[in-house]
Order: structure tokens, then sequence, then C-alpha cells
């Protein structure tokens, strides 16, 4: 065990785990947190808290996860490399293991340009893949100038993202494979709205073995409009969703309902592909869908390891 | 080279409005060739101001002249005495001519009369784009010629990351994503298995992030006999 997190120790032991997802509030009013928190316990082997997700100012990722510490959930902070430096990053690093949280998940993150404070500068001193590179020499006793550290070091369970709709198609599977070789112990995908081409993705990492050497969760977001999905088919970069799920959603009778309906399918069907070790479920505002979605395919209770 | 554009003729008459003669001052380097400050467009500029001044009742009197090279002491050396004569000058030369006028005369304020926008090249008529942040440590060699610290959106160096779509980066469909344009250069040498390493975290003291630079060539020093 690295860390010895709950998501470690599900994944590791061979069980099919499940991520969810909770968006820190656009205050100081930690009680927004800890409400989803309560609500979702349970349900997941640890909860993403986005860091500032499209650049727009949030409640810190790591205040957040001490918030779902103390409410007795797990905890796994986002860390983006648009605006803290390596000293930062670090620093912040080393405070989240102090006040126990285990997962940490390196992402690039959104550019600034779309959030609220356009006008800012970025950061990018390092990227994604460097990240986790740091992530892994401060789990091993080194900081990221190569120094030792000389007292405790910070137990970390390393994750990463990957983005099998996004270009050049094969080269994302090399750059899974890079963020493998850096350290990433496990990966979140992307959310499937084109199930085709993440068939066709995972092929590609099963031909070179990359799901023995990290542990791939597959991304879930529920639909809540037809608008919403041709939003994310247009506007989003990065992002596919295949004909038949925005036709699906147009012709239902209860949208919503029919954008559950997909994502337990989905679920179902991944449960029984090869290479996948769980699921993660992003449900974009509409945090409380989780458990009915948990329960609908067939993943409660959670089992204990 | 340096791509610059032309302050917004407001914002220059802002600048000026307290003085009566202004030396408008072109720059026969980079801003000639990209259209921003070169003969050409003193001369515009100075009968766009001219009118303006007039208009308001306070009519300016101009002075016009190009030189060389305004990021050039020894070029700055044969106006001296033209500065002498005015109240301000108005440069139209890249943020480096700018601060040598004012460098070189520091009796008189020498103000901007461009934006200096960054180090690139000429795509069409009318069209530039940024090549270089001169990050001063050049990579180019690992990156199939295409500059990732200045092409790439998040300056990244190993990408591409997840929003590059269609060869497009996720801030706009109007620019190309640096990294595909690397992994299809690299592609087409045949040497895309390169990007398999991961590159290691870039040094950036040795870009502005050091601090202001500075280059001393003792080799030169020694060759002038200084
Ligand atoms: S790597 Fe550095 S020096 Fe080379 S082109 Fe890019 S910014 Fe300029
Ligand atoms: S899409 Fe390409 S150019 Fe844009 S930030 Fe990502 S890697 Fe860089």
């Amino acid at each position: 065990m690295k860390a010895g997190s709950n998501l470690e120790r599900m994944l590791e032991s061979g069980n099919f785990a499940v991520t969810g997802e909770i968006g820190p509030p656009k205050s100081c009013n930690g009680e927004v947190v800890r409400h989803h928190a309560r609500m979702l316990k349970g349900y997941c082997e640890s909860f993403n808290l986005t860091d500032n997700q499209t650049a727009i100012v949030r409640l810190s990722s790591i205040a957040a996860g001490k918030l779902l510490l103390e409410e007795g959930c797990e905890p796994n902070i986002q860390i983006v490399c648009r605006d803290r430096n390596r000293i930062g990053i670090q620093s912040d690093v080393l405070g989240a293991a102090a006040l126990g949280i285990k997962n940490v998940l390196c992402l690039s993150g959104d550019h600034q340009k779309f959030g609220n404070h356009p006008t800012a500068k970025n950061v990018y001193d390092v990227d994604s893949i460097q990240l986790i590179k740091i992530l892994d020499g401060m789990r091993n006793g080194y900081f990221a100038n190569g120094e030792e550290m000389k007292d405790e070091l910070p137990k970390l369970y390393i994750g990463c993202a990957a983005n099998p709709f996004a270009d050049p198609f094969e080269f994302r599977v090399t750059r899974l494979e890079k963020k493998a070789d850096a350290g990433a112990d496990f990966c979140q995908t992307q959310c499937i709205l084109d199930m085709e081409r993440f068939e066709r993705w995972m092929e590609l990492v099963r031909a070179r073995g990359l799901h023995k050497r990290i542990k791939i969760l597959a991304g879930i977001t529920p639909m809540k409009s037809v608008k919403a999905a041709k939003y994310m088919k247009k506007f989003v970069a990065g992002m596919m969703v295949s004909d038949d799920i925005i036709e699906r959603l147009e012709k239902a009778e209860d949208v919503k309902e029919e954008g559950v309906n997909i994502a337990v399918e989905q679920i179902q069907y991944l449960k029984k592909m090869e290479g996948i070790a769980g699921v993660h479920i992003m449900a974009i505002a509409w945090e409380d869908i989780i458990p009915e979605i948990c329960k609908r395919a067939g993943l409660t209770p959670r089992p204990e390891v | 080279m340096i791509i610059a554009e032309r302050k917004p003729i407001d914002e220059i008459l802002e600048f000026l409005s307290r003085y009566q003669k202004v030396l408008v001052l072109g720059c026969g380097g980079c801003v000639t060739v990209c259209l921003a400050g070169g003969e050409k467009e003193v001369g515009i500029l100075s009968s766009e101001l001219a009118m303006a001044r007039s208009k308001e009742g306070r009519p300016v009197e101009l002075v016009q002249k190009t030189v060389e090279r305004q990021c050039d002491f020894e070029y700055l050396e044969g106006i001296r005495h033209l500065v002498k004569e005015v109240d301000a000058v108005l440069s139209l030369a890249c943020g480096i001519g700018i601060q040598t006028c004012n460098e070189a005369f520091p009796d008189k304020n020498t103000w901007p009369g461009v934006n200096t926008r960054f180090l690139g090249v000429n795509l069409n008529v009318g069209e530039w784009a940024e090549r270089c942040q001169a990050c001063g440590q050049c990579i180019l060699d690992k990156t199939g010629g295409i500059c990732p610290v200045a092409r790439c959106s998040k300056s990244i160096f190993n990408g591409p990351c997840g929003g590059s779509q269609n060869g497009k980066c996720e801030v706009s469909p109007d620019t190309d994503c640096a990294w595909a344009l690397i992994h299809d250069r690299l592609t087409r040498l045949g040497q895309v298995d390169s990007l398999r390493e991961i590159m290691p975290l870039k040094d950036w003291s040795y870009s502005r992030d050091g601090g202001p630079r500075k280059l001393v060539r003792e080799d030169l020093e020694l060759e002038s006999g200084k």
C-alpha cells in the first residue's frame, strides 16, 4: 500500500471501484460541501474535489477535502498546474497530507480564458505529467529539486486524467503511458458520451498492457438536458457526444430520467469491459443523483476491504 | 522579428496633450517590416495627430524622423540635436527602442506609440503569429522545430493536453494546438517515438523568471580591447 486510502484498497484488491465528484461552492460556505458529503457518504470510495474548475474561483480543494474528512468521507483532491508553481504545489501537497488527505489527482487545468478571471496570468511552471513525477518523488522522499526530505514522507495515492476523446487519438494512449511511467496509480477518464470511441481507445490501452500498470476508472456523466448534451458536443473542447445519445434524450418524455438510464446502462456495460477498474461519476451540479445511479447500477452497498 | 501594433490614437493624444512640439520617431527595424512604426507610419500618424489637435484648437508642431534602429545608442546619437528642440518624443519603435530613447535622452519623455505584441512571423498580408518567448534555453531540437513555450496556450512540455481536438487548441478554434503540430511534424519525420519520453521540468531561471537577463560575452569584450 502506498497511501492506504479506501480508493487504493478497493482498486488494489481488484474490486470494482466507484468515485464521485463534488464541486466546491463559489463562497466560503463549507456547509455546501458538508451537505454533499453527508448525502453521498457510503456510495463512493472517494470524492474528487475540483480545483477551481473551469478557472472559476471556488473554495479550495484542500480545504474542501478537510471538510469531507470531518464528515467521514474520503477526499481525492484535484491539483491543476494553472495557478501554482512547483513551490506552491509541493507546499500544498505537504499540507494536504498533514491534514490526512491521501488521494491526489494531477491535472493541467482548464485555461483561464473561459473562467471568471480571464485577465489573470497563468503559471504552468510544470505540466500534469511532470506534476505526477513530482508527487511520486515526494512520496519516495524527494522534493522536485532532488533534495531529500528529512522527516515524515507524504503518503499519496496518485491519480491522473485521460481523455480518449481528444486528439491525436492514438497518442492519447501514449500519453496515458507517460502518466503511468511518471508514477500515476490510477486514472479517471473524461466522461464517456461516445462508447464506441471509448472502446476503441480501450483496445489500444489493452494492446499495450496499460490496464495492468494503471487502474482505469471510466468517467460517467448523467445528462440533464438535450441542450447540455448538444452544448458539450459542439462547444466543449475535447468532448464527443454520439448522436444516439442525443437522439435518446430527444425522444425521451422525461429527459433527466433518460439521462440516468443511459448512465446506469453505461456502468453495467463498463463493469464487464476488460481493463476497467471502476467508474468515476461526475454529476455536474447534480451531485444528489449519485445515490440513485449507484443503486440502480448495482454498486451498493460498497464492499468492505 | 518583433511584432508591434500602433496604439489607439486617443491614447497617444492623451500622452501628448500638454506638448506643443513633438518628435515622432520611427524605427527602420522590425516595426518597419510589420508596418507599425516605420517611415510611412510616422507620416500617417503625424497627419492624424496634427489634424486632431487642430480640431481641438490646440495645434501641435510635429518633427518626423525615422532612424535605422532605435535599439542602438549609436543611431540615437545622430538625432540628439532634434530631440533638443522638442518638448517630447513619441516613439513608434518596439518597447526596446522606446526604452533606449528614454535612456539616451534622460531629460525628456519618450512616449510609447505602439504596443509591442510578440516575437513572431508574418503569415499573410496583415496576419502575424507568435513563435518564440525567448525562454533562454531553446528546446526546438526536441519538439520538431515547433515551440511549445510560445505556441501552446499552457506552455506545457508533455502535450497535448485533453483540450486538443481536430488540431485546434481549447482556447479557440482559430488557434492551432502546438502539440498537435509537434506530434504531426515528428510523425512526418519518423521521430514520433521520441515523444514517449517525459520531458523534464523546465529550468525557468534562464527565462524572465530568473530576473532581468543580461548577456556578457567576454570574447567580444577582449577583442574590442575594453
Ligand atoms: S524553446 Fe524557448 S528559445 Fe526556443 S523558440 Fe521556444 S521560447 Fe524561443
Ligand atoms: S490544446 Fe494544445 S496548444 Fe492548447 S493548451 Fe492544450 S496542448 Fe497546449
